[in-house]
C-alpha cells in the first residue's frame, strides 16, 4: 500500500510539528509515508468564502499530486472533510481515498493503542468539520485513552464551535472573538493544561485567544500527543 | 419584507453591540442551552426520527416540486368551504388587501378599528402592524412574548420566543410601564413571578378578545385536499383569536402548504418535538372556511409571495422553503447565541434567517449581503433541522452569489483578489516555495497588533501563531532525501 502525507498549507508553513508528528508516529508503526512535494493546499478556503472557481484548480492539482497513491492521510478533519466531499463536486475523475489521521490509525491499520506516552491532564475538543461533516466519532478519544500517562478530561461545550470558521474569523470578528473566548473559558473550566483537537486552524483561534488573555492553557494537535514516547518526553 | 428592520446595520457591526451586551449574552445563552438540551432529548426519544425527518423533508419537496398544482387546489377548496382567497405579489399588495379587509368590516370614530392577532411570522416579515398603525387600525399581539415585543417597542428576536431577549424583571417593567397605554393596564404590586406575569397579560388580553371583531393570524400548514388551516401553539390565545371575532384573515406564506391530512402527521410530530421540546404543542388548531352558528363569519385567506417564487427558481437555494419555522436551528447556533436575534434585521433570525432573508429580498442591501457570512460553518443548524436543509450548502451558494453580484459591482475587489492570487502561488510550486521561505525568514516581522485590515480583525483579540523557522517541507527534504 502506498500512503502519501497531505500535511496541508496551514500545517506546512505554521504547525511542521503536527507533519514531523505525524510522518514519525506512521513510521513507528511501520507504515512506508511519501510526501509528494508538489502537494500545497486543497483550496477550502476560497470554496468557504464564495470563490469556489479559484478552488477548482487546487482540486486538479490535489487530483494530480496524489495520483497513484493508495491512500492519502491527513492530519486534519476540515481539510479531509473538504476533500472528500467537496473535491468529487468540483473536478472529475477518481481522488484517492482521503484519511483523516485518526480515522487511517483506527480503521485501516487497526491500532488504538500507538505505544504513546504523554504524561498531562488534556481535554478533547471535538472541532466541528471532525465531528459534523467527517464523522470521526470517538476515534480521538479511543486513541486518546490508550495514551500512557495521559488523563483525559471532560470538556465542557465540547460540541460548540470555537469560532474559527475560516474567513468567519475576521468578517465576523467580535462574534468569533466571543466564541474563542467562551471556549478557552470552558478549556480552563476543564481542568486540563492542554486542549487538544486535530484541526491546527482551529488551534490557533484557541490557542491565540488563551495566549492573548493569558489563559492557562496550551493547545496541542492530537498528532503530537501519538508520536510522544518516553525518550521524546524526556529528552 | 419592508418597514420594519429597514436600516440596519451589515451582520458584523449590529452583532458586535449584542457580544458587548454581557445581560443579552447571558439571557439568551440561559434560554437557548435550557431548550436545545430538552429538544435533544425529545428527540431522542423517538427511535425513527431521522426516518421522519427524511418524510418530512420529502414532502416538502414534493410539495414545492408542484406547487403551483397545490395552490389552485387549495385556493377551490378554501372558496368551496366558504373563505374567499386573496394573492398578494410582494409586502405592499398583502397589506393593501388586509387593510382593505378590516376597512370592510365597518367601525366608526367611536369604535375605531381594531384587531387581535396570533403570532404570525408572515405579518412581521410583511411589516403589517407599522402599515396598519399608519392607517390607524391597532392590532395587538396576542402571544405572550409578542405582546412583551410589542408594548416594549421591541422587534422580535426569535422565531418561537419572540422576547426571549428579556428576563422576567425586564418584562414586569415593561408591563409596569405600558400596559395601560394599550388597554387594561397591569395590576398594582406586580411582580416578576412567572405566574403573576402570565396572569396581568390574561387580564390585559381578555378584554381585547372580548371587544375584537377581526382577528389576523398566520398558519403552520395548509392542506390543499380540504383547504384547512393548522396554527400549533401553546397558550390558547391563538385559538380565541381563530375562534371569537366575526372575522378572520389569515396571512400565509404560499409555501405553508402540504398536500393531504396524512402529511400532517408527520409534520405534527416534527414540529413541537424540535421547537419547544414536546411531544405535542398544546392547542393544535385547524379551520376550513366558514360555519353557520360557528366561529367567524367571514374567512379571508391571503397567499403571500413576498419573494418566494424566486426562491422556488434556485436548485440550491429553494430548500429553505421546506423551513417549518421551529426554531431548532437558532437554538443551537452559537453564532445566533451571541449576536442575538436583531443583528439578523428580519423578522427570520439565526441560520434560517441567514439563508432565507438574502432569497426573499435579495442581496442588493449591505445588512442582506453580509447575512451568508453570518455563520462559521460549523454544521450544528443542519444537524438539528427537523426537515434536513442543508443550511451551510446555502449559505455557501449564496457566498457566491453576493461575490458574483459584487464583481459586477466592482465590489469585494480585494477579497476576490487575495483568493486569485492565494490559487495562482498555490498552483505554481515556485512561487509557493518562495512565499513560504520569505514567510519563514520575516517570521519576527509579523508585528504582535496589526493596525488595519483583516490582520486587525484578527490581532485585536488574539495573537497570531509565530512562525516557525523551518517548514515541514524543509524539515522533510532534510531527513527524507
Ligand atoms: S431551518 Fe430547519 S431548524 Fe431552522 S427553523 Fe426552519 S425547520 Fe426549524
Amino acid at each position: 500500500m502506498r500512503i502519501a502525507l497531505f500535511v496541508t498549507c496551514v500545517n506546512d508553513l505554521a504547525y511542521p510539528g503536527t507533519g514531523i508528528a505525524a510522518v514519525r508516529l506512521l513510521e513507528r508503526l511501520g507504515v512506508e509515508v511519501a510526501f509528494p512535494e508538489a502537494q500545497t493546499c486543497c483550496g477550502q478556503m476560497q470554496y468557504n468564502t464564495g470563490y469556489p472557481s479559484a478552488a477548482v484548480p487546487l482540486a486538479e492539482k490535489f487530483g494530480k499530486d496524489f495520483a497513484g497513491f493508495d491512500a492519502v492521510v491527513v492530519p486534519s478533519g476540515s481539510c479531509g472533510a473538504f476533500i472528500r466531499d467537496v473535491h468529487p463536486k468540483l473536478v472529475e475523475g477518481a481522488v484517492p481515498p482521503v484519511y483523516e489521521l485518526t480515522e487511517y490509525l483506527i480503521d485501516v491499520l487497526g491500532v488504538e493503542q500507538v505505544g504513546a506516552y504523554f504524561p498531562h491532564k488534556v481535554a478533547y475538543h471535538p472541532t466541528c468539520h471532525s465531528s459534523r461533516l467527517l464523522k470521526v466519532g470517538d476515534r480521538p478519544t479511543r486513541l486518546l485513552r490508550a495514551v500512557e500517562g495521559l488523563e483525559l478530561v471532560e470538556l465542557p461545550g465540547a460540541a460548540e464551535c470555537c469560532g474559527f470558521g475560516g474567513t468567519f474569523s475576521v468578517k465576523n470578528p467580535d462574534v468569533s472573538a466571543a466564541m474563542g473566548a467562551d471556549k478557552v473559558t470552558h478549556a480552563v473550566e476543564s481542568g486540563a493544561e492542554y486542549l487538544v483537537a486535530a484541526d491546527n486552524s482551529c488551534l490557533m483561534h484557541i490557542g491565540g485567544t488563551a495566549r492573548r488573555s493569558g489563559a492557562p492553557i496550551k493547545t496541542i494537535h492530537l498528532a503530537e500527543i501519538l508520536a510522544a514516547t518516553r525518550e521524546t518526553v524526556n529528552a | 419584507m419592508t418597514g420594519v428592520y429597514v436600516g440596519m446595520p451589515a451582520f458584523p457591526t449590529a452583532a458586535r453591540a449584542a457580544t458587548r451586551n454581557a445581560q443579552l449574552r447571558a439571557n439568551l445563552t440561559r434560554a437557548t442551552h435550557t431548550i436545545r438540551d430538552r429538544r435533544a432529548r425529545a428527540v431522542a426519544e423517538l427511535e425513527d426520527w431521522e426516518g421522519l425527518r427524511q418524510a418530512g423533508k420529502a414532502i416538502k419537496d414534493e410539495t414545492l416540486a408542484h406547487l403551483d398544482d397545490y395552490l389552485l387546489q387549495l385556493e377551490a377548496k378554501v372558496t368551496e368551504a366558504g373563505g374567499t382567497v386573496h394573492w398578494a405579489r410582494d409586502a405592499d399588495e398583502a397589506n393593501r388587501i388586509v387593510t382593505e379587509l378590516i376597512r370592510a368590516t365597518g367601525g366608526s370614530d367611536d369604535q375605531p378599528h381594531e384587531v387581535v392577532k396570533v403570532k404570525s411570522m408572515a405579518t412581521q416579515e410583511i411589516g403589517l402592524n407599522e402599515h396598519l398603525a399608519a392607517e390607524g387600525i391597532s392590532a395587538y399581539e396576542t402571544d405572550l412574548a409578542e405582546l412583551i415585543v410589542q408594548l416594549g417597542d421591541d422587534l422580535p428576536s426569535h422565531i418561537l420566543v419572540p422576547a426571549i431577549h428579556k428576563n422576567r424583571t425586564e418584562i414586569r417593567d415593561i408591563f409596569r410601564e405600558r400596559m395601560g397605554e394599550w388597554g387594561r393596564p397591569a395590576p398594582e404590586g406586580l411582580t416578576d413571578t412567572p405566574a403573576d406575569l402570565a396572569e396581568a397579560a390574561r387580564l390585559h388580553l381578555r378584554e381585547k378578545f372580548l371587544r375584537a371583531k377581526v382577528a389576523v393570524s398566520g398558519a403552520n400548514f395548509m392542506v390543499a385536499e380540504t383547504g384547512t388551516l393548522v396554527v400549533l401553539e401553546s397558550e390558547g390565545n391563538g385559538r380565541m383569536c381563530l375562534t371569537l371575532p366575526e372575522t378572520l384573515i389569515s396571512v400565509v406564506g404560499i409555501e405553508k402548504i402540504v398536500p393531504t391530512w396524512r402529511d400532517l402527521e408527520v409534520f405534527l410530530q416534527l414540529l413541537p418535538r424540535s421547537s419547544t421540546a414536546e411531544r405535542m404543542n398544546p392547542y393544535t388548531t385547524m379551520w376550513t372556511g366558514t360555519h353557520e352558528g360557528d366561529g367567524p363569519k367571514q374567512f379571508h385567506l391571503v397567499l403571500l409571495d413576498n419573494g418566494r417564487t424566486q426562491t422556488l427558481a434556485d436548485e440550491v437555494g429553494r430548500q429553505a422553503l421546506r423551513c417549518i419555522r421551529c426554531s431548532a436551528c437558532l437554538n443551537v447556533c452559537p453564532v445566533y447565541e451571541r449576536a442575538g436575534g436583531h443583528a439578523y434585521g428580519s423578522a427570520y433570525p439565526g441560520p434560517i434567517g441567514a439563508i432565507l432573508t438574502p432569497q426573499l429580498r435579495g442581496t442588493a442591501s449591505e445588512l442582506d449581503a453580509s447575512l451568508p457570512y453570518a455563520s462559521s460553518l460549523c454544521g450544528a443548524c443542519f444537524e438539528a433541522c427537523p426537515v434536513a436543509i442543508d443550511i451551510p450548502e446555502v449559505l455557501l451558494h449564496l457566498r457566491e452569489r453576493v461575490g458574483r453580484e459584487a464583481k459586477e459591482h466592482g465590489g469585494h475587489r480585494l477579497e476576490r483578489a487575495a483568493m486569485k492570487a492565494a490559487t495562482y502561488a498555490m498552483t505554481h510550486p515556485a512561487v509557493y516555495r518562495a512565499a513560504e521561505n520569505a514567510a519563514v525568514r520575516a517570521r519576527k516581522l509579523i508585528p504582535k497588533k496589526v493596525p488595519f485590515g483583516a490582520g486587525k480583525a484578527w490581532t485585536e483579540t488574539r495573537d497570531l501563531p509565530e512562525l516557525p523557522e523551518q517548514t515541514f517541507r524543509q524539515w522533510w527534504k532534510e531527513t527524507h532525501r
